[in-house]
This record gives C-alpha cells, structure tokens and sequence, in this order.
C-alpha cells in the first residue's frame, strides 16, 4: 500500500531531545528497502499560495489554506505492507519527535 | 436459543468470524455468515437434532453462505477457491489451530481479531464497540444502550472502524518480537473497560461476562504472558461477588454489608489460581491482589488491610494518581489507623483533581470519625451526599451523618463495623490499566473523559 506521510510541526515537541535519529540516514535506509517512493521537505509556509475558482474567476490567496500552529512542512510518499510497516516507518523519523507525522493512505481503485 | 445452542455459539460465532475475516477480508460478509448460520441452527437443530460435531456444522453453515455470496458479487476465482479449501467439518476440533507461523509459534484466527479489533490506530471507543460487535457478536443496539448513545451513532461508529480498519490498511494478524510487548495492554485496557465500563439500565455491568471470556481465551491462546492472568484473575475475583452486590432495591451495598456467602467460591478459587501466574507487581497483578484480599476475608475489619495498603503503594509507585491515593489513603486508615489515612488523603488532594469529590469527602468523614470528632464527621457526611452523583449515593451518606451523630462516642467497635468501604463496581480497579492504555497510545477518550472519572471514582 501507498501511504503519504505528512511531516507536520507540533507546538508540543518531545522534551527529550538527546540521541534524535538523523534524517539522512533514515532517508538512506528506507529508500534502500524500496519503503520511502519520494520525498522532501517545504519551502517556508510564507510561500504558499492557495488556488481556488469560484464561477469562473482565479482566486489566489497567499499563504496556506488554514492557519495553523501546526503546519506541514514536508512530505514523504511511501510503499508498504500494511499500517503495522508505515507506522514503524514513521516511528524513526526524526520529526515523530520534533513535530508530528500524517500517515494517510492513497485510495485504491474503486473507492 | 437454547442453552446449548448459546454455548455452542459463545464459543463458535467468533471462530466463524475470524476464519471468514481471514479468507475473504471482508468483515460484514463474515459477520453475516456466521449470524445466518447461528440462525439455520436455530431453526434446524429443534427439528433434526444437534449434529455431533456442533462448531463444525456451524462453520459448514457459514462457509457455504459466504461461498454463495462472493459467487453473487463474482469475486475472483481465487479468493472463492480459499474459502471452499477451508477445514472442512471433520477437520474443526474444539482447539483446531489454524496455522503455524516463525519458530513454532501457533497463531489463532481469533488471537488475530482480537489483535486487529485492538488495533492502536483506531480510537479506544471503537475498539470496544468492534471486540463487543465482532468478536462476543453482541447486537449494535445492546453495545448502544450500555454506552449511552443512539443506535445509530454506535452503527456508524462500527462501520467506520471496518473503513478503516480497510483503508488504512490495519493488518491482521498477531504482532510479534518486541512489538506483541508494545501491542498487548491495548488490548488488555479494551478488555479492561468491556469489564468496567458499560452498565445495563439495573446499574449491573453489561459485559463483565464477554470480557471474562475474552480474557480466558487470550489465556488459553497466549500462555506465559503474566500480565493475561493477572487480568483474568482481577476480573473473577471482582465478579465473584455480583450476586451479593446490591440490595433488592438495587443500591449498591457496601462490603460489610454483603451477605459474603453469596460470594462466588468457585470464581474466587480459579481467580486465586490463576493469580498464581501473574508476576508479583505489575499493576493488573497488583488489583487483583487487593480484590484477593477482599474475597478471602472472613469480615472488613479481619481483612489484610495491611497487604492491601503495601499494594496501593506500589500501584501509587508505579503510576500515582488522585483516585489510587484516595484509595491508598483508604487502605492505610484501616491498616495503620485514622490518623494515618488521614495524612495520606491529605496529600492525595494537593492536585486538586479530587476537590468536591463526595468519595474523597466521604473517606475524610469516615476517617474523622474514627478519629472521634463526630461532629465534624456528620458535617462532612452531609457535605459528602450534597456532592454524591446518584440519589442512593446521597441516601446513604445522610444515613451515615446521622448514625454518626447518633452514636456514642465509647460506641468504637459498631463503628469500625459500620465504616466499611462501598463495593463499587470499580472499587479496586479504578485505574492503573487505563491511565497505562493512555500512557501506552496517548490516546484520550473523547467525550467520555468525565463519565470515566466518575464511573471509576465509584458511582
């Protein structure tokens, strides 16, 4: 199963900061065993600009669609067995530490 | 249904389910097929016979109703080949296991839906609405009534859970290594609150039987895992004394009140035994050593108090919060005298978290008068019962303030007698496994945080 794993920031970060898993070798490891498909961090959220049309008319919006504390700040896609597999995926990231992460799954065929 | 009927599918319907989950994936198609065969027993056996092999004819049953339904809806060959090659019913036996996995390791289709129903990703509520659902197949509208809310807020609840359960891609299967530690109290805190939490409208536990059940199967199906044991055994112990509880009005009764021979002996021998196995302080162990302590004393003041208060320190080390220091304060008044108690409920209300709360204010004026200022005692009693949360709660405390004000202060021993703890129904048990689920999964459950409180601070 594909599942997208939203890298979010979090106004409650881990208290405990010592020994954090550095992202490049969780990068390396997990593209190395075909689990992370692609991946990367964002451009600041001031750099956002939301898209909608409205009757025909372009509306942009600058900045993201909600205005959170907590926001996404990067993304990696990921290809595994089951949740149990994207879970422990996500577990070693350093940002299940420092932040929070997303893990939605892609819709298959027929939902 | 017949009582043999019932037993027969108490132990077959979640066998049929979880079998039909694992070969089709689809959990409405097993959990219809099993009904539907569940129901051709009752509607054949009266007529034709109990067959011989009763769990087996069942599956018989609800494998051919599942192979019509996916030959209806056309699935692939394949999917309908695996469940025609299911164990036929010759093949079932009362502990057919399923398959065999890693190093010798047997793994149950049932371990596999318990697993999978208590699966950390979905939110605690729906756990226990799934085990009750799938794995006891107690009807939606009963699950509803015991957690106060409509049939169909619980019905949408169930279907969500299987979405996901679908489309989150929630495996099923038993976690193993490491992971089987992380996974196994989530799955003890469900069966945990099944035992604690719903209530029929006669203020009985709903499904104290269903948990007992489930907790004797993960004995059976897990040996060796302590922490099973130490659960089941708290559950026999507290349930051996369900005929003696309440009155015939239906008020609670405290325990010096409770007719003690009409306490299970038979439940408390299999508790104590089971108890054997459990590792000496973890804390399911720990509670079902209090209820231990209860269920084998003669009377309130010839119970090991003292045993009782040394285990309250240690759940309070483990894990310390307001309702296991109000209960430890509890304890040590009896064990060590008022004064004592005293001291210990004191520090048990520096939080905060137990102020106006008539169980905390009802132990100082139990402790109070045991000390022998009455009067502040009565005061407090009446305090107590303008703050109880039910109407027999504030009888109670009203009779209480009034004896105390009655009685003479050389009247000592009546009153040790008479100032015995309520049995609730979550009298030991308040807290520990569930503040443990929480710590384990950082999981709140929504809506029902104060209802929680309240049901395990003892109404």
């Amino acid at each position: 199963m594909k599942y997208m794993m939203f890298v979010c920031s979090d106004t409650e970060p881990d208290t405990d900061q010592r020994n954090l898993p550095d992202i490049d070798a969780w990068v390396a490891e997990n593209d190395g065993r075909g689990r992370r498909l692609d991946g990367s961090a964002f451009a600041p959220e001031s750099s956002a600009t939301t898209v909608r049309v409205r009757e025909g008319e372009l509306i942009l919006t600058d900045g993201p669609f909600a205005e959170t504390k907590e926001v996404i700040v990067g993304f990696d896609l990921l290809e595994c067995a089951d949740l149990d597999e994207a879970i422990e995926v996500a577990r070693t990231h350093p940002m299940a530490r420092l932040g929070r992460l997303e893990l939605r799954p892609l819709a298959v065929d027929g939902q | 249904m017949s009582t043999s009927l019932e037993a027969v599918a108490a132990d077959a319907y979640p066998r049929m389910v979880a079998t039909l989950i694992r070969v089709t994936g689809d959990w409405t198609l097993a959990e219809d097929c099993a009904q539907e065969a569940l129901a051709a027993a009752v509607q054949r056996w009266p007529q034709e016979g109990e067959p011989g092999n009763p769990g087996g004819w069942l599956m018989t049953v609800a494998r051919n109703r599942a192979i019509d339904a996916l030959r209806r809806a056309s699935v692939e060959r394949r999917k309908l080949a695996e469940v025609a090659a299911l164990a036929s019913a010759e093949a079932y036996e009362a502990d057919q296991i399923d398959e065999v996995i890693g190093e010798g390791e047997v793994v149950d289709d049932r371990l596999r839906l318990v697993f999978t129903c208590c699966h950390p990703a979905l939110a605690l509520e729906s756990r226990v609405a799934l085990t009750l659902r799938t794995i006891c197949g107690v009807p939606a509208a009963d699950i509803a009534r015991a957690f106060l809310v409509t049939e169909s807020t619980m019905t949408r609840r169930l279907t969500r859970a299987k979405s996901k359960i679908a489309d989150a891609g929630i495996p099923y299967r038993v976690p193993s290594g490491p992971a089987l530690a992380e996974r196994l109290p989530g799955v003890l805190a469900v069966l945990y609150l099944l035992f604690t939490q719903g209530y029929n409208a006669d203020g009985r536990p709903a499904f104290a039987e269903e948990a007992i059940r489930l907790a004797r199967l993960l004995r059976r199906l897990m040996p060796g895992q302590g922490e099973v044991s130490a659960l089941l055994a708290l559950f026999l112990l507290q349930h051996s004394r369900r005929a003696a509880r309440q009155d015939d009005e239906g008020n609670l009764l405290p325990l010096d009140r409770q007719d003690r021979s009409r306490w299970d002996a038979a439940a408390i021998a299999e508790g104590l035994d089971v108890l054997a196995e459990a590792e000496r302080d973890s804390p399911y162990a720990l509670q079902a050593r209090i209820a231990a302590c209860h269920a084998t004393a003669p009377s309130v003041p010839g119970t090991d108090w003292a045993e009782i208060a040394r285990c309250y320190d240690a759940l309070a080390g483990i894990r310390s919060t307001p309702v296991v220091e109000l209960n430890r304060a509890v304890a040590h008044g009896y064990a060590h005298g008022a004064r004592a108690g005293l001291a210990l409920l004191a520090r048990a209300r520096e939080g905060g978290e137990l102020d106006g709360h008539p169980l905390a204010i009802a132990a100082e004026a139990d402790l109070t008068a045991r000390e022998g200022d009455r009067d502040r005692a009565a005061a407090l009693f009446r305090r107590a019962a303008a703050a109880a949360h039910t109407e027999p709660e504030r009888r109670a405390l009203l009779d209480r303030a009034a004896e105390t004000e009655r009685s003479a202060p050389q009247d000592r021993a009546a009153e040790t007698e008479r100032s015995a703890p309520q049995d609730r129904p979550a009298e030991t048990e308040h807290s520990a496994p569930q503040d443990r689920a929480a710590d384990v999964e950082r999981q709140a459950l929504p809506g029902r945080a104060a209802e929680t409180t309240r049901q395990e601070l003892g109404s």
